[in-house]
């Protein structure tokens, strides 16, 4: 009988520590993948959201008010993304969430945010997220439909023919899949391999074993890492000469560490964000590209990558939307996000309208190729 | 599919198959000298691994040294364990034994995971990456380095087992504990050496497998896992079962991902386990303690 | 106070604790920590007839766990079964299931049965993962409807929290009743010494099937009441991980005691709540558990209050 009393105490002590939160701030709430398989994507897009903390509140924060970014880490867990999007909807009450990281999280937390009538501006890229299009969602990175647009067109102009397409069994692979195979014969281009590998693997020699025996002239890979690290390097020890290209997923620096060699001459669709300094003074991007390099690179002394990019822009989106609007209620930050032209942002310059939900096209990407461990832009 | 590539994955299935059997050893000798399945053997694989990435990025070693003192590391780890978390449960029910080194098997993840991250980590082949060619198979240095070292410590080991007065005695620790005990060979320090010795050959294997594989936190589990499997294949309790258990592990899942499906890869080998635990659980070569109801 | 008398107060507290706990709660939100409390508490319970009666492992529960979840959400929301026949099949799947592992796998001692039961978990696992027409694979299964009975549903947290926690009081009541049973003191003697037990002609295989398939029904119970809450399911809720956080709060509780099982997974459920950096030392912090509580309290926290109350009690009648 005493052990219940002693339940009750431990029980007791435990839920008097809810801690407690308002005070007159705007707060907007962050989920990213800071830690797991996708912590390369996420870790910077942290960086970036207190960083822009930092500066917005410096300047006297939005509309008078300072403004609080609640940042969760999903670790690459569609779950804890789950619990975390609960958290930030229904313990942290935030007028909108800049988020998840990944695209496999994303699709598993729309409805809330649709039932919730809170605005989700999601950092993950797969087109399913904005189309067909959902009122309170949107997305900062450009689309895999124009990621693989690109891939495919820049394989057309080589006059290649047959294509090998490997992906990753997650969210984001399967849904480049989906696109690759979708685009591929519009382009006249055959896919003559279709091999999947698992994001945990190590070794993909059997699938690139399969692939050597085809006659597929280009390989498309699309994954996140560290999949295509390994696939780069077993392509190199397997002595294989087709050329490869990956998805826009591998745009940071971590894929050139860990690919190490294997990563000469591979090419890409990037934002131009890794290749600032080569776009031309007269862009309008070149500005806003150059200012966040010097900001991130002096405050965390380590390399921008496109990702943290996207988080930039889906703050100042949010930013802009309540200045638009002077208000920060959550339907009006949807609203007024609709409204939004010729934002210049690291990924591209945003169009939105009722229609759509992510503002930018194909002119967002660049081909790159990976050139003695640095991208350089494709002329 | 050409015969190049049928070889191809084969030698992609020995190579990965040494590592199994490297792991499949620790656990025998664990077993052997003390009737325990030791759940943390895949975390020293894990540990030769990551300590070997730490002391290469974190200290600026070559990669030789780096490997010498992630093993020597992991092999102080695996006798600690032994004196701190095993000893104290070792005479008490199965039951307590299997969640100590479950329990243990765990912490060291979760420190890992703790002060190194969950990310993926790799490090250079030992002479290049440029891979070797002939007939239409390309073999990676690095995938020879692991053959031939696997070799060499199966050889040592033998030797170590058959010839020298310690090995001599904690083979008779695994035959008969009280009659050892008996007879003068102090059987806590026979235990404490198998612990030692487990992790030793075990970090070898994370060690030299890493630049083809990469490492992070969470491999020893599988490792850990297949390791068991390759026992259970070859017999459990003998070691030579140990080894060409892991062989023919890692090549029945090199085929099984390149003839099938790469999606199911790592199931065929609880597949196998489980299988083999239902009608077989004396193995392919015998010899074995199971005990059944 | 008879041990029966006894059971009936402490369940009769426990109810009236849990119905009263939700209006001292400072923020809504922590209802739902609750009401997982709850449903992985009746996992623990069942998974603590297996380890602590029974004497047997399992590190691969969270399989049944997983197996009742998408089963449930599979057939309610891809083919728009009724709820509640979605739940009894899910349910009665997993029971099912682990009849048939069970008859190879119980044959098996100590370590074998220990690696079966992960290789086993594994598997579904990868399953789970693998499937992807039918489960979603790892980026889940969305959309299954919230849990509604005889026409109503459990729509608001509180409601849901209250069905969750009178069903672990009704499963802590039949888990009792089933310990005072014959079937109990079977598995006690099973326990204790599996030759004596046979030598007292009880029939060891049978025993150790029975409560394997009961906790595993258990199991299956929890998963159904989590998926219809939570309204998504993913693999990653069912992996190894999970399957050891279980043995955790069992250790942790202390086996032999439905109540520690209970304490056990009420701890280690809400604890993450409270510690910011929790996510980090998570991991260290379960292995750390398992070790230091099978060195030095393998009776768990129930168990070790019941021994300073016993001996408090003793020297107090001493006097």
């Amino acid at each position: 009988m005493k052990r219940f009393f002693c339940c009750l105490l431990i029980l007791g002590i435990f839920l008097g520590f809810a801690p407690a939160f308002g005070e007159d701030t705007i707060k907007i709430g962050a989920l990213f993948s800071v830690t797991g398989p996708a912590s390369f994507l996420g870790e910077p897009e942290k960086n970036t959201a207190l960083m822009l903390q930092e500066q917005i509140n410096a300047r006297g924060g939005v509309l008078g008010k300072k403004i609080e970014i609640v940042i969760y880490d999903d670790e690459t867990d569609v779950n804890k993304a789950v619990l975390a999007a609960d958290k930030l909807l229904k313990r942290d009450n935030v007028i909108a969430v800049v988020g998840p990281t990944t695209s496999g999280n994303t699709f598993a937390i729309e409805e809330k945010f649709e039932k919730a009538n809170i605005p989700l501006i999601s950092c993950a890229a797969a087109e399913k997220i904005v189309k067909p299009v959902k009122k309170w969602i949107f997305k900062t990175p450009q689309s895999d439909r124009y990621a693989a647009i690109k891939i495919l067109k820049h394989i057309k102009e080589r006059k290649f023919s047959k294509i090998a397409i490997i992906t990753v069994s997650d969210g984001f692979g399967q849904a480049g899949r989906e696109v690759l195979k979708e685009v591929a014969p519009t382009l006249g281009l055959e896919i003559v391999a279709d091999e999947v590998y698992g994001p945990k693997d190590t070794d993909m020699t059997a699938q690139l074993t399969k692939i050597k025996n085809t006659p597929a002239q280009a390989i498309v890979c699309w994954g996140t890492n560290p999949g295509p690290a390994v696939i780069a390097k077993n392509r190199v020890q397997l002595g294989i000469q087709t050329p490869l290209y990956m998805s826009h997923g591998v745009a940071s620096p971590k894929f050139i560490e860990l690919s190490g060699s294997a990563s000469e001459g591979i090419l890409l669709p990037a934002g131009r964000l890794i290749v600032a300094d080569e776009i031309p003074d007269k862009h309008p991007q070149k500005p806003v590209l150059v200012k966040y390099i010097k900001d991130y690179e002096t405050k965390f002394k380590s390399p921008i990558s496109t990702f943290g990019g996207h988080a930039w822009d889906a703050i100042m989106l949010v930013v802009k939307a309540i200045e638009m609007g002077r208000s920060a209620k959550p339907a009006d930050i949807r609203a007024n996000l609709e409204k939004i032209r010729n934002f210049v942002g690291t990924g591209g310059v945003f169009n939105f309208s009722p229609e759509d939900h992510n503002g930018l096209d194909e002119r967002a990407f660049e081909m790159v190729v990976i050139q003695k461990g640095d991208w350089k832009l494709v002329k | 599919m050409e015969l190049a590539s049928y070889f191809q994955l084969l030698l992609s299935g020995i190579t990965v198959g040494s590592i199994y059997g490297l792991t499949a050893l620790g656990f025998t000798i664990i077993f052997n000298t003390t009737g325990i399945i030791n759940f943390a053997q895949g975390e020293f694989v894990m540990l030769g691994g990551m300590l070997a990435v730490f002391a290469l990025k974190g200290f600026k070693l070559g990669v030789l040294p780096s490997i010498f003192i992630s093993v020597v590391v992991t092999t102080i780890i695996g006798a600690a364990i032994e004196r701190i978390t095993i000893r104290p449960v070792r005479g008490g029910a199965v039951l307590n034994l299997i969640i100590a080194t479950i329990g243990v098997s765990i912490f060291i993840r979760g420190v890992i995971m703790f002060v190194f991250g969950k990310d993926t980590y790799g490090f250079p082949q030992f002479t290049g990456d440029i891979p070797l060619t002939f007939w239409g198979v390309a073999i990676m240095p690095q995938s020879l380095w692991v053959i031939a070292v696997t070799v060499l410590l199966l050889l040592w080991l033998f030797f170590f087992f058959k010839k020298t007065i310690f090995g001599k005695a904690m083979l008779a620790c695994s035959h008969d504990r009280k009659a050892s005990y008996l007879v003068g060979i102090s059987v806590n320090k026979m235990v404490l050496a198998s612990f030692a010795i487990s992790a030793l050959v075990g970090a070898i294997g994370g060690a030299i497998l890493t630049p083809i594989t990469l490492t992070s936190y969470d491999v020893g589990i599988m490792l850990g896992l297949k390791g068991f499997s390759a026992c259970i294949i070859g017999g459990l309790g003998n070691p030579f079962g140990a080894a060409f258990g892991g062989i023919i592990l890692g090549i029945l899942e090199s085929f099984g991902a390149g003839l099938i499906s790469s999606a199911y890869k790592d199931a065929f080998a609880f597949f196998i386990l489980l299988v083999l635990l239902f009608f077989r659980p004396t193995g392919l070569l015998g010899l074995s303690k199971i005990e059944r109801v | 106070m008879s041990g029966f008398k006894k059971d009936g107060l402490s369940v009769f507290c426990f109810v009236l604790l849990l119905l009263a706990v939700p209006f001292f709660l400072t923020n809504v939100y922590y209802i739902n920590t609750l009401t997982l409390s709850a449903i992985h508490a009746i996992i623990a319970v069942g998974l603590n007839l297996l380890m602590g009666y029974a004497g047997q492992v399992s590190l691969g529960h969270a399989a049944f766990y997983g197996i009742a979840a998408y089963t449930s959400a599979i057939l309610t929301t891809t083919y728009g079964l009724p709820i509640p026949l979605g739940m009894v099949i899910g349910i009665l799947l997993s029971g099912f299931i682990a009849y048939i592992i069970g008859i190879p796998t119980l044959k098996l001692k100590g370590h074998y049965l220990a690696m079966a039961t992960l290789g086993f978990g594994v598997i579904v696992y990868i399953f789970f993962n693998e499937t992807i027409e039918l489960t979603g694979g790892p980026s889940g299964f969305r959309g299954v409807p919230r849990l509604a009975l005889f026409g109503f549903t459990f729509e608001s947290d509180l409601s849901y929290y209250y069905l969750t926690s009178l069903t672990l009081a009704f499963i802590i009541v039949l888990s009792l009743n089933l310990i005072n049973s014959r079937i109990g003191r079977a598995l006690k003697a099973i326990h204790t010494s599996e030759t004596a037990a046979q030598v007292f002609g009880i029939p060891i295989a049978k025993y150790k099937l029975f409560v394997f398939v009961i906790s595993a029904l258990y199991a299956g119970l929890a998963g159904v009441l989590y998926v219809h809450n939570l309204s998504f399911v993913a693999p990653s809720s069912f992996g190894f991980n999970f399957s050891v956080e279980l043995v955790t709060m069992v250790v942790l509780g202390g086996m032999a005691r439905i109540w520690g099982s209970v304490i056990g997974a009420f701890f280690l459920t809400i604890l993450p709540e409270f510690l910011r950096f929790f996510e980090n030392i998570e991991i260290m912090l379960y292995g750390a558990i398992l070790i230091v509580f099978i060195i030095f309290m393998p009776e768990g926290i129930a168990g070790s209050i019941v021994k300073i109350f016993a001996a408090w009690r003793a020297r107090k009648s001493d006097v």
